[in-house]
């Protein structure tokens, strides 16, 4: 009976001698910290994806809380409404950011661009890339190992085995930005996003002359220029052998869609114009997607994509 | 062209080795070790060790089939030898079913918790030895005498281990190996389990693996070295028999499961430092650890604690102890 | 028997195919492609056009500064194009097409057999015409060799290494030009000797070559050149310029930025001291090179004397064909080699050898998981872990790379060689020196202008 006694007493005494040691131990070595941040955390999606350019959501809720000025912060993933209500929360102005998503610029599927080897080296874009040219003859073209799917935190974009092309979810994709990073082509860039996933856009990025782009793929872009001709918007320019078109300026008025010779131009969500009457039926469709006006310039241009590769290298250091 | 062009990155060539074939050197390097065994103490060593192979394996596919997923692994031999392994550090005489409970827990805990074949931070079998030596306590340790053509279940004997120990606590601490036949423990002759009782074959399996290029030196020369510089300075500070400063280091060497466990299980190539220096340290390690359990631990063998202990300092010792780099001279 | 210190493997050299074959000249191409950059350092700037006419050994590509090359048209006619063609790896790279039109050479070109042993050039006109003649190291590296025989100053050179060592697997063109060019070989030697003001010059030979150990031995003490035959223990990699350092002298050159030169040795590669033997004493520019062209199942291996710019594809059907089924077709020797998508894709000067893989050989072996057994880090020559490399690359955590001196790496391939998971170590060794290095340039770049 006494070592009953005996062990309840010490193991209760000792139990409140460390709960009074860890008392003054946390009192002692309390650090302050802002609690908003906490609260500026939670409402950040949580997915620690780095697609706002920090290490992590507590960094971005820190940064967020200590800045004065959020403009320039803002987190993919969680969108213009997420941003709002931090924004409200802190009493700061939110940052206005129009949604984007990624958008693979390769139509080269295997029908279109025959392999003319099997790699066999690590299954790896960047692997495969610095070593040569690729199975095809194309250069530019995706690889189509996936660097982008591993890179993808949300399930967002997956390598279709039958066209051996990455294709991007539009509904999952949260334009974090993480595949274009990891693509060593840069084929994939981030898009303005329109309603119902509607896009326009030049599926190549190749730079090479029309007669090789050719003979390498079927869907290739060969720079012909029609579709800058036929565009009343000024979006699209060709330089370095390809068109682009900047989704900023289209108003997804679908002309250059039917002008390019190869197919290169794809169209996304909507039918196409009908081949004969160019001009008149294209009116009420273009004023019908074009909902939003524009607030920030300058997000999905084509120079973006190189700065965004250049931040990654000094990121990394 | 009817050719199918490959493309890869240089290398083009690639060594004969693969993890099959070590494995598969493994499993030869360790039949003498078995028919020793089997001479001294019968058909009973085939059958624990056909049972611990057989439950590792079905453990092993078992577990990648229906938990885990994706490919089983199988071919590559490891769980094979993981079962062999485990079978030598248990008695001939166990009952079935506790070495299947060893296999479980070799293969379901020390492996497949963490990954699989790779990723265990400590050697399987040894989970499971070290498990059963824990949890069956009388049936691990009761060894049958042998007697060169099979064993009489009713005298169970001593290992020498144990017996100079319990004859040292007697004597107040004196060594003494005045009732040890040394050749006939190298040949075999001695209780045991059953794979380590055979230094003499397990040094033999020793060499092949060596010559076969499977594992370097580096680990079982700087067990056994540590070892016997141990029992040497033991010997030296206890003075008095002078014939004692060459048999107790011999004794030790022989003794329990040291060839076994320094050329079999310490070289084991996932649990062991990745550089020749860290192999050294981690050689020494064990080695220490294993004579200061012999002699001062509650337990008569200490080998196994040894290895596991250092097993979780590989990853530390890989952290900090770098392979000599080309070029770069020390400033000394 | 010398050997270098740390690391190494031991693959199947598998020579015999072709090192008992008599070096053939191969019938003149009809059309070359010779590319400007053909060598390590800033592409040749073209001097022809299309339209132009060209004599053999005429000055095509003039070198764009000091790190570059000259290049010569290796074959007299006229130029058809200069533009991008694939190279053998299918990338675009701009090269002179010249259709070739009988073979005359230029005049001060000494074609005749005679050997010349006299030389009365001073050392910097030596250089300056191994600079002209565009000669490049032939092992592979294609590292200009005027670049490397001008010492900087504060350096100074005590040894010469000739590279006879060849420890690629299959290749055996050095081999072949060391029996049968022996006494300009060492000529050469002379020369370079002279060039570089150093007393000590030895060539470092594998014992797996002993007729060509022998034999240069005999020569050297026939005709009394100075020079030391050195027998080496046959190691892969024991040709990488680090290691044969490393194994004649006993020193080894500090991580990058270090130099061969900050240990005072110079080396130089057997075939590319033949080339400057016959640049200084017979003007001739480097235009062509003994290429092996081999393989388990090629019908017959061969050691080809080839002019520059020659399709491989023409060496491959002098060799019989390629063999059925699955091939591997790569541009140098199995362990360094690049393998190639574009058959039709020129000879260059770092082309030592053709290596053919057919069946089971031409693909790797299944990649498992890593367990650990420590191989590649025993068997890597720069002591390095290439495991560790290979898990950080995949996490791209390119610091911890960094701190693990990835700049060191050879690139020789033993890490992998010696994977028995057979994992793809090098691929991402490779990527990670890559990465790295372009990290360390970019810092490099932005740190510049604030100094």
């Amino acid at each position: 009976m006494t070592v009953l006694l005996f062990t309840i007493l010490t193991l209760s005494v000792l139990g409140i001698l460390s709960a009074v040691i860890l008392y003054f131990v946390a009192k002692k070595f309390n650090v302050e910290e802002d609690p908003r941040i906490d609260d500026v955390e939670k409402m950040l999606p949580g997915a620690n994806c780095g697609g706002c350019g920090f290490a992590g959501c507590r960094a971005m809720a820190e940064a967020m809380v200590r800045e004065d000025d959020i403009s320039s912060l803002f987190c993919p993933v969680g969108g213009g409404d997420c941003m709002k209500q931090i924004a409200a929360y802190l009493g700061k102005v939110a940052p206005e950011k129009e949604p984007t998503v990624a958008t693979v610029r390769c139509g080269g599927v295997c029908a279109k661009r025959p392999r003319t080897n099997t790699y066999n080296g690590a299954k790896s874009c960047a692997v495969a890339s610095s070593f040569y040219v690729g199975e095809t003859a194309c250069a530019f073209g995706c690889l189509g190992y996936g660097d982008c799917v591993e890179a993808c935190a949300f399930d967002a974009i997956k390598v279709n085995p039958e066209t051996g092309i990455a294709e991007v979810d539009a509904d999952k994709c949260t334009a974090c930005g993480a595949c274009v990073k990891a693509c060593p082509k840069n084929i994939i860039e981030l898009r303005k996003k329109w309603p119902k996933n509607r896009a326009v856009f030049v599926s190549c990025v190749s730079k090479d002359k029309g007669a090789v782009t050719m003979k390498a793929c079927k869907a290739g872009c060969i720079a012909c220029g029609k579709c800058a001709k036929v565009c009343a918007f000024d979006a699209i320019t060709i330089e370095n052998g390809v068109a682009y078109i900047d989704s900023q300026k289209c108003k997804l008025c679908r002309k250059c869609v039917n002008e390019c010779p190869t197919g290169a131009i794809v169209l996304r969500g909507m039918e196409p114009l009908p081949k004969e009457p160019k001009a008149p039926a294209a009116k009420p469709a273009e004023k019908a997607a074009t909902p939003v006006a524009k607030p920030v310039e300058a997000v999905a241009e084509k120079p973006a994509v190189a700065e965004q590769k250049t931040e990654i290298n000094n990121e990394q250091k | 062209m009817a050719n199918k062009i490959l493309v890869a990155p240089a290398p083009h060539v690639h060594s004969p080795q693969s993890t099959q074939s070590l494995m598969r050197d493994v499993l030869v390097a360790l039949i003498p070790a078995l028919a020793v065994s089997t001479m001294v103490y019968g058909l009973d060593v085939l059958k624990v060790t056909a049972i611990a192979v057989i439950s590792c394996i079905l453990i092993e596919y078992l577990i990648q089939k229906f938990l885990l997923g994706g490919k089983t692994t199988i071919s590559n031999l490891s769980a094979v030898v993981t079962g062999v392994l485990l079978a030598f550090n248990l008695p001939a005489n166990i009952p079935w079913w506790i070495i299947v409970i060893g296999a479980v827990v070799a293969i379901g805990v020390g492996k497949m918790t963490f990954g699989g074949l790779g990723r265990n931070p400590f050697n399987p079998a040894l989970v499971g030895r070290v498990f059963l030596l824990i949890a069956y306590p009388v049936q691990m340790t009761s060894f049958p005498q042998p007697t060169m053509n099979g064993y009489v279940d009713a005298l169970s004997g001593a290992t020498p281990l144990a017996a100079v120990k319990a004859a040292a606590e007697k004597a107040d601490g004196a060594i003494s190996l005045a009732n040890i036949d040394l050749l006939n423990m190298f040949s075999g002759a001695m209780p045991g389990s059953l794979g380590e009782i055979a230094a003499m074959a397990l040094l033999v399996g020793g060499i092949y693996l060596l010559w076969r290029k499977v594992i370097t030196w580096h680990i079982p020369v700087s067990i056994l070295f540590t070892m016997a510089l141990f029992a040497f300075v033991v010997a030296l500070v206890q003075g008095g028999d002078a014939a004692l400063l060459y048999e107790l280091p011999a004794f030790h060497l022989v003794a329990g499961g040291a060839m076994l466990g320094a050329i079999f299980m310490a070289t084991d190539y996932v649990t062991s430092p990745m550089t020749g220096k860290g192999m050294i340290i981690y050689g020494i390690g064990i080695g220490a650890i294993t004579m200061i359990i012999r002699l001062w631990g509650a337990y008569p063998e200490g080998m196994s604690f040894a290895i596991l202990l250092m097993n979780s300092v590989t990853p530390l010792i890989d952290k900090y102890v770098k392979p000599k780099r080309f070029g770069i001279t020390s400033k000394k | 028997m010398k050997t270098f210190p740390i690391g190494g493997v031991h693959p199947s050299d598998n020579k015999k195919w072709s090192n008992t074959k008599q070096t053939e000249v191969l019938a003149l191409p009809d059309v070359v492609n010779i590319p400007l950059g053909q060598h390590i350092g800033a592409p040749a700037t073209a001097k022809v056009a299309k339209g132009d006419k060209v004599l053999t050994g005429q000055l095509i590509a003039e070198a764009t500064g000091f790190m570059s090359a000259n290049i010569h048209s290796p074959i007299s006619g006229t130029v058809t194009a200069v533009d991008m063609q694939p190279n053998g790896q299918g990338l675009r790279q701009m090269m002179i097409t010249i259709k070739r039109e009988g073979d005359e050479w230029m005049p001060e070109i000494d074609r005749t057999a005679e050997i010349k042993r006299e030389c009365k050039l001073e050392g910097a006109e030596i250089i300056a015409k191994i600079k002209d003649a565009g000669i490049v190291g032939m092992g592979g590296a294609t590292f200009p060799t005027h670049v490397k025989l001008s010492i900087p100053n504060g350096c100074k050179a005590e040894y010469l290494i000739i590279n006879g060592v060849e420890c690629e697997p299959y290749l055996t063109s050095d081999h072949r030009t060391m029996l049968e060019r022996g006494e300009e070989l060492l000529i050469g030697v002379e020369i370079l000797k002279k060039a570089l003001n150093v007393e000590k010059a030895v060539i470092g030979i594998e014992n797996n070559k002993p007729d060509a150990i022998e034999h240069l031995q005999r020569l050297a003490k026939e005709k009394k050149f100075a020079v030391k035959i050195e027998p080496l223990k046959v190691q892969y990699p024991q040709g990488g310029e680090k290691q044969l350092i490393a194994a004649i002298t006993g020193r080894q050159v500090p991580p990058p930025p270090g130099l061969p030169i900050h240990v005072g040795a110079v080396v130089c590669n057997a075939s590319t001291t033949v080339a400057i033997y016959e640049a200084v004493q017979k003007n001739k520019p480097l235009i062509e090179r003994v290429v092996t062209i081999t393989g388990q199942q090629m019908k017959e291996p061969r050691n080809l004397l080839t002019r520059m710019g020659t399709p491989i594809s023409t060496l491959i059907e002098m060799a019989g064909g390629l063999p059925e089924g699955d091939i591997k077709v790569v541009n140098g020797g199995p362990m360094m080699g690049r393998a190639m998508v574009n058959l039709d894709s020129p000879v260059t000067k770092g082309c030592s050898g053709v290596t053919v893989f057919a069946g089971q050989a031409a693909s790797r072996v299944e990649a498992d998981t890593c367990i650990k057994c420590a191989k590649c880090v025993s068997a890597c020559p720069m002591g390095l872990e290439p495991y560790l490399i290979f898990r950080l690359a995949h996490k791209q955590m390119w610091d911890r790379v960094e701190d693990e001196q990835i700049t060191s790496c050879i690139e020789c391939g033993c890490c992998q060689y010696s994977c028995p998971a057979g994992l793809p170590l090098l691929d991402f060794v490779r990527l990670s020196k890559q990465t790295v290095m372009g990290i360390i340039r970019a810092r490099a770049a932005a740190n510049a202008p604030q100094k």
